[in-house]
């Protein structure tokens, strides 16, 4: 194996096995994401797929030996707790006016 | 002391300090009244005195300058056998293109000298009449800017060393004509004069600057150095067929400002301004500037006959062309203008000939009384309260005989009387004409000058001569002279309608025609035609003959004869009746205004509505509305992919991306 940390033990698990998580992660969040009508499973769909790109992010970087994936994945932690709360919020709105959060029955911004 | 710049750039500071001063003036005045009084109100004394000192004293000072700098030269080129070589300055450089620069530069030589003498010298004089006529007018401040503009740009014109400068002066006394025929702007009929003197103006400054562009081309340069290269027949190119082109160029320009057939139309409608304007502009000044431009590229058109023959054509064309048109004018002013084009003929037909110090002659000598004539009629149109109609004058002989006085000299001055200034410039044309052996341009001019002194004694037979013709007790009864700074002027133009003439009597008799020696340096003297010193006095009795019968036969029919009822007598009524359809015609300007109408300006409305409605409404408009009209289509279909749904948007999403994914791994 190279491309070790010095100062870090070998990986046990090998990398391939992350990536096929990270891959079925993804999958599944994009499966959510498309065919879900609730608004708030969407959003955890979302959120499922960022988590599945983070740990790409982790496990390219343990296999290069580079820093720079792992710095990424804070920023996308960063932004996706900024963007939780503005998304939470907006449902909460969309909920008082609508008295529902399904995107199918909110579709009025049409021709 | 020789510092040419000066002499126009005077005037224009007057212009700057009249014009800010009646700017401001007439903004504080708008404050105060607030539109509730009469807005038409006449200034305040003082600024009234602050317009005209600024005025008068940046002209007459100019004036002081130019004849400071044109007296000595002009006698110390006299006493030389050569005359003096040009003094010219340049002030700095205006454009510099590789080798070549045109320069702000002013020349004095014999011709701008000559120029200079009257411009200055008349210009003064009706700067000092205008105080008088125009002191219950409105706008007064804006006049005297306008005029004090137009001395700029005149004397501009005059000094300048090269055709570029010239122009800039031939533009701008174009638009200081504009301007002061519009002057009256409030009426329709002014501001259309207006525009019509400037349009007509546009066909010849068309040619003008092509001419401008060929003398370059063909000398490789465009100051007045290019008339020492033509002298010697330095020229690039295709000589003669250049030389005729640029000559016939250089003659539209010059057709255009001195109102030569066809395009005299403009210069009868531009006595809509006031008539010190009249006067100074279209009559002594600008419309010269024209025989100004032949003359100073005289050396040019030497070179081709052809050129010369139709501008000696087309003077003598227009000289009794409008001659005619004024036999029956009855407005005072349009007698007057028609004079000038007719006289402005006179000195293209003297070109034509190849007698060009003969034209400027006749420029000069024309100045004086034609200014006095225009003055003139101004003083009887300010004591008829502001009646232009001769039928409705007579019988102010009595009532204004300064006025009277004055306008007599000058139209015996006119009319060729010896020994008055005409009589001697008129006969160095009619003797050039004859001696080049022109004699068919001879008779035209002849037959021109016995009507000349016709109409122009009918004028003052019909205004001062039999009894008072007014509406009831009318207007011709209570007429008054004119206050002194409008019958001062009259008085020195008068003398010098009468002195003028001898700086050049000719030599047959007994003189030693000194302006010809003066012009000599600067233009062109083709052929020295000498005729017996007999014929030349033999012609000169036949066109004081020809003149004298002219007076006698207008004084018969307009002023002996005339009744108070009457403006003219029942012979004069019976010829214009036998005259019929001719009569009617000439009585109607030969139609000139509505055959332009006919044969130009209707064709080219016709192109131009053509060009709106069918090429820019149907075709330009159309692609413009053919493509709004086929993206609104295709708008109005794919609008139908926004449904609404966030779903639908997410699997497009990932669908285009799949299929760039896609893409980028194939290739």
């Amino acid at each position: 194996m190279t491309g070790v940390l010095p100062g870090v033990a070998p990986m046990a698990v090998p990398p391939g096995a992350f990536l096929v998580v990270a891959t079925l992660l993804f999958a599944i969040g994009l499966a959510g994401a498309l065919l879900k009508r609730n608004a708030l499973s969407i959003f955890l769909s979302i959120e499922l797929m960022m988590n599945a790109v983070n740990l790409l992010f982790l496990t390219y970087a343990r296999m290069r030996g580079d820093l720079a994936g792992q710095m990424i994945v804070f920023f996308v932690i960063a932004v996706a707790a900024a963007e939780a709360a503005v998304g939470l919020a907006i449902f909460v709105a969309l909920f008082r006016a609508h008295r529902t959060v399904d995107v199918d029955k909110i579709a009025l911004l049409k021709w | 002391m020789n510092q040419l710049w000066l002499i126009p750039f005077l005037p224009l500071a007057g212009f700057l300090l009249n014009g800010l001063v009646a700017l401001v003036a007439s903004s504080a005045r708008a404050e105060n009244e607030s539109g509730a009084d009469h807005p038409g109100a006449p200034l305040p004394y003082a600024q009234r005195l602050f317009h005209g000192i600024v005025g008068v004293g940046s002209v007459g000072l100019a004036a002081v300058l130019s004849f400071a700098a044109l007296v000595p030269y002009a006698l110390g080129s006299m006493r030389a056998p050569e005359g003096l070589a040009p003094i010219v300055q340049t002030v700095y450089t205006w454009m510099a293109a590789g080798d070549y620069t045109v320069d702000v530069a002013f020349r004095l030589d014999a011709l701008s000298a000559l120029m200079l003498s009257f411009v200055t010298f008349v210009g003064t004089l009706i700067h000092v009449y205008s105080v008088g006529y125009m002191q219950k007018e409105e706008g007064y401040g804006r006049y005297f800017s306008y005029l004090n503009l137009f001395m700029f740009a005149m004397l501009t014109l005059v000094l300048a060393d090269s055709l570029p400068l010239l122009f800039v002066g031939w533009e701008g006394v174009g638009l200081c004509s504009y301007l002061l025929i519009g002057y009256y702007y409030d009426k329709d009929f002014c501001a259309a004069a207006g525009k019509k003197a400037f349009i007509a103006n546009r066909v010849g400054d068309f040619g003008m600057v092509l001419g401008i562009f060929g003398v370059f081309a063909l000398f490789g340069t465009a100051d007045f150095s290019f008339v020492e290269l033509a002298k010697r027949q330095v020229l690039a190119g295709n000589a003669p067929l250049g030389v005729y082109a640029v000559c016939l160029l250089l003659f539209l320009g010059a057709c255009g400002k001195s109102a030569q057939v066809p395009l005299h139309v403009w210069l009868p409608d531009a006595m809509a301004g006031p008539t010190p304007v009249s006067a100074l502009i279209h009559a002594a000044t600008m419309v010269t500037a024209g025989v100004y431009l032949v003359a100073r590229c005289s050396a040019l058109f030497v070179l081709s006959p052809d050129a010369l023959t139709l501008v000696a054509w087309i003077g003598a064309g227009t000289a009794i062309f409008a001659a005619t048109i004024g036999l029956a004018q009855n407005d005072i002013k349009k007698v007057l203008a028609y004079s000038t084009v007719s006289q402005l003929g006179y000195m293209f037909l003297a070109c034509g000939v190849g007698a060009f110090s003969a034209g400027m002659f006749h420029v000069f000598t024309h100045a004086f009384f034609k200014a006095c004539l225009f003055l003139g009629s101004g003083s009887v149109i300010m004591s008829m309260h502001h009646e232009q109609d001769m039928r409705k004058m007579g019988g102010l002989a009595g009532r204004i005989p300064q006025t009277f006085r004055t306008m007599l000299v000058a139209t015996l001055a006119i009319a060729g009387v010896f020994p008055l200034a005409g009589f001697f410039s008129k006969d160095m044309i009619l003797g050039s004409a004859a001696a080049s052996g022109h004699w068919a341009l001879y008779a035209v001019g002849l037959f021109t000058a016995g009507l000349t002194a016709f109409y122009m004694f009918r004028l003052v037979s019909m205004t001062f001569f039999g009894k008072a013709r007014g509406h009831g007790h009318g207007h011709g009864e209570h007429a008054h002279e004119s206050p002194p700074t409008m019958t001062v002027p009259l008085w020195i133009l008068a003398a010098f309608s009468v002195v003028a003439g001898l700086l050049g009597v000719p030599v047959a008799l007994g003189g030693s025609d000194r302006i010809g020696r003066f012009l000599e340096a600067s233009v062109a003297h083709p052929e020295i035609h000498e005729m017996s010193h007999g014929l030349e006095i033999g012609l000169m009795l036949l066109s004081v003959g020809v003149a004298v019968t002219g007076l006698a036969w207008a004084w018969r029919w307009y002023g002996k004869a005339a009744g108070p009822a009457e403006a003219v007598s029942p012979e004069a009524q019976a010829f214009h009746e036998r005259t019929g359809a001719l009569g009617r015609l000439v009585a109607n300007k030969w139609n000139v205004d509505e055959g332009i109408e006919a044969l130009v300006l209707s064709p080219f409305r016709k192109i131009g509505t053509f060009l709106w409605r069918g090429f820019d409404a149907l075709f330009i408009d159309g692609i413009a509305n053919a493509s709004a009209f086929l993206v609104e289509l295709l708008g109005d279909l794919l609008r139908f992919f926004t449904t609404g749904h966030v779903r639908n948007y997410a699997l497009a999403f990932t669908l285009g991306f799949a299929a760039l994914v896609a893409y980028v791994w194939m290739s």
